[in-house]
């Protein structure tokens, strides 16, 4: 975190000594630079996993058709290589995941549907948090009827359950595209980064650090977001991932209730159609099972960043663990 | 409930009836703001999906009458809340002379209990798991077993409702795949009924458990692990307390609290997830309904059966909050 000072002079006395501090080695644990709670396995970990699941979205494209993720591309019900399909059909390496009912291959499908869902939520996340940022740090630092206002309403919005209301939109929407989603799925993803953030500002605004600075004649804006901001890197982080794994949840919800964008190829689009076409009673677990499992390392991934994210900003559930 | 004071009693109401009137409002207003008129949308639709619809422009202006399309919108929004307050939705338009409320009122008992069990079980599971996590006189194997457990947390409910059909039922064929009760049986107060309700119900309440209790065991762990460190605890300690006394009157009184304003939090969440579990074993709650309802553009019913789980949340997070005081005698005395 000391990183994030070094890009502007020092000037407040709070910084110079910091700075000092800085300098001088403190404890022999310290020396190594990989030493930092950033580097905890469970962060390493979702970070890889989420990692390999965006490459295979990127990388995948160059290797194999895409175009294959539509309808009417590959032969029909085809299972993976190495199955055998209830009709004594046999995959091939031409379709190495094998294909649905109206002729999509599956391979394609998880290239393809995989980054689609992670950009629904990244967007929706994106914009919550950025709206999440502003009025929580003005509820926490201006106070007063802001502050009531902003926390009546975020305590409004957490309760409702978003999937419903959203639901209720999509079924009147005629077409939907995967953006327009995403926007949608953000007008619930702003509340939980406001009371996080709002709550951290709070409790940091009579700290020392801040006092300081004030003292100092810093402004209000340079310690909302020269002083207070770096410190809250490790809890911003955390409630991002959780909004994402939010949306995307949503996402997942309404596609599989066939609501979802029906232009592009989305892995909960696909559930969807495997449950309207009985793919569990024609035993086509490939049908199903792959976007299944695709979304579960994708959310376990999830998990596993925010869990590290955690033991950065609680230091306590660290010694815990050890 | 002497311990609530008004200013308490009255903000809960506020949100209360605000989640409410925000829900209804996004509701009618976004659909209302987006290109294209939604009754047409929704005739596209069905002529997509069915061919030719007879006298469509029929339809469509009976529909917009039905609605009171041709009223300025102001008119249209009050009378629309006005509507929502007596909770009448009209008429459902695949089932027609079917009011939504009864198909609503069949449906909502199943969606109901299904979710007090569910919720019960993950709560308490969670909540008991994560206590063990952090008490120091757990032993080490335990602590070793319960993260394995957890390996389903934080994937969607949908996802393990899919996982659990095809093992449990299809593959195993120990549950039954579809429905709240053996199909061809009355619904009456006998052991044979109540016993087919708890195998339909099984599956679905596992593939709500299953995926969300270790969320309230990492809470119950955090939790336990901050009131770990606080001076009470040693004093405690050093009186030579029963190391049970401690666990339950000291830790787990304590770090329950903030696992309850959780439980209100992610309640909605919750409900959505079960609305889709619902959905996947064609149980016979709220999920089914309006599952049904989409792929019969039976708008009139998605919109009652969504609004009423919404209301049945907030009304359930309205019940959390005013019980709340009673087991943190603290959150009376906040401000004022």
């Amino acid at each position: 975190m000391a990183s994030t000072n070094t890009d502007h002079p020092i000037e407040t006395p709070f910084e110079l000594a910091r700075a000092e501090t800085a300098r001088k080695p403190k404890r022999m644990g310290r020396l190594n630079r990989w030493d930092t709670p950033w580097f905890n396995s469970k962060l390493i970990t979702g970070v890889v996993i989420i990692g390999l699941i965006l490459l295979i979205g990127i990388l995948g494209r160059l290797f194999w058709n895409a175009d294959l993720a539509y309808t009417a591309s590959s032969p029909l019900n085809l299972p993976p290589v190495g199955f055998v399909n209830t009709r004594g059909q046999a995959g091939t390496w031409e379709h190495p995941l094998g294909t649905e009912n109206s002729g999509r291959d599956m391979l394609a499908l998880m290239i393809v549907g995989a980054p689609n869902s992670f950009m629904v939520g990244v967007i929706a996340a994106t914009v919550g948090m950025s709206v999440g940022i502003i009025l929580g740090f003005s509820a926490g630092f201006l106070g007063g009827r802001v502050d009531d206002v902003i926390r009546l309403l975020s305590d409004v919005s957490i309760t409702i359950p978003a999937l419903m209301v959203l639901i209720v939109i999509q079924a009147l929407l005629k077409q939907i595209e995967l953006t327009t989603m995403a926007l949608l799925i953000a007008l619930f993803a702003w509340p939980s980064p406001t009371r996080l953030i709002r709550g951290q500002v709070l409790s940091m605004r009579e700290s020392g650090y801040v006092l300081m600075a004030k003292l100092s004649g810093a402004s209000s804006f340079d310690i909302m977001f020269k002083e207070i901001l770096p410190n809250l890197l490790p809890y911003l982080a955390a409630s991002f991932i959780g909004n994402t794994t939010g949306a995307i949840l949503a996402a997942i919800g309404l596609e599989v209730l066939g609501l979802g964008p029906q232009r592009v190829p989305t892995l909960g689009g696909t559930i969807y159609f495997a449950i309207e076409g009985a793919a569990l009673l024609r035993n086509m677990w490939w049908w199903w099972g792959l976007p299944t499992l695709t979304l579960a390392i994708m959310f376990i991934g999830l998990l596993l960043i925010n869990l590290g994210l955690d033991e950065i900003a609680n230091p306590r559930l660290r010694q815990a663990s050890q | 409930m002497g311990g609530i004071t008004f200013g308490y009693l009255a903000r809960r109401l506020t949100v209360f009836f605000l989640t409410i009137w925000i829900s209804a409002t996004l509701i009618w207003l976004i659909p209302r703001v987006a290109p294209g008129d939604p009754i047409s949308a929704m005739v596209a639709r069905m002529t997509r999906q069915a061919g030719y619809v007879e006298n469509s422009d029929v339809i469509i202006e009976g529909w917009k009458a039905r609605f009171g399309l041709n009223d300025p919108l102001p008119v249209q929004y009050l009378r629309y809340l006005g509507n929502i307050i007596r909770l009448d939705f009209g008429y459902s338009l695949a089932f027609f002379p079917t009011p939504v409320n009864e198909i609503i009122g069949r449906a909502l008992p199943w969606t109901v209990g299904l979710l007090l069990v569910a919720i019960t079980i993950t709560f308490l599971l969670g909540n008991f798991l994560g206590a063990l996590l952090a008490w120091r006189q757990t032993p080490r194997l335990i602590k070793y077993i319960i993260p394995l457990g957890m390996i389903f947390t934080s994937i969607p409910s949908i996802l393990a409702a899919l996982f659990l059909i095809y093992v449990f039922a299809y593959m195993l064929d120990w549950f039954p795949m579809i429905g709240s009760y053996a199909r061809g049986m009355q619904p009456a107060f006998n052991m044979e009924f109540i016993a087919s309700v708890i195998k339909h119900g099984t599956l679905p309440a596992l593939s709500i458990v299953l995926v969300s209790f270790g969320y309230w065991t990492l809470g119950m762990r955090g939790m336990m692990v901050t009131v770990e460190g606080e001076d009470y605890m040693h004093l405690a300690r050093a009186k030579g307390l029963n190391p049970f006394y401690v666990l339950y009157r000291y830790m787990v009184r304590n770090a329950i609290l903030p696992q309850v304003t959780a439980l209100a939090i992610t309640l909605g969440t919750l409900v959505s997830g079960q609305v889709l579990v619902e959905y996947i074993f064609s149980y016979q709650g709220m999920g089914t309904v309006i599952f049904t309802a989409i792929r019969n553009q039976d708008y009139t019913v998605i919109q009652g059966a969504s609004f009423f789980v919404i209301v049945l949340t907030a009304l359930s997070v309205l019940i959390i909050d005013l019980i709340y005081p009673m087991i943190d005698p603290r959150i009376t005395y906040e401000r004022k």
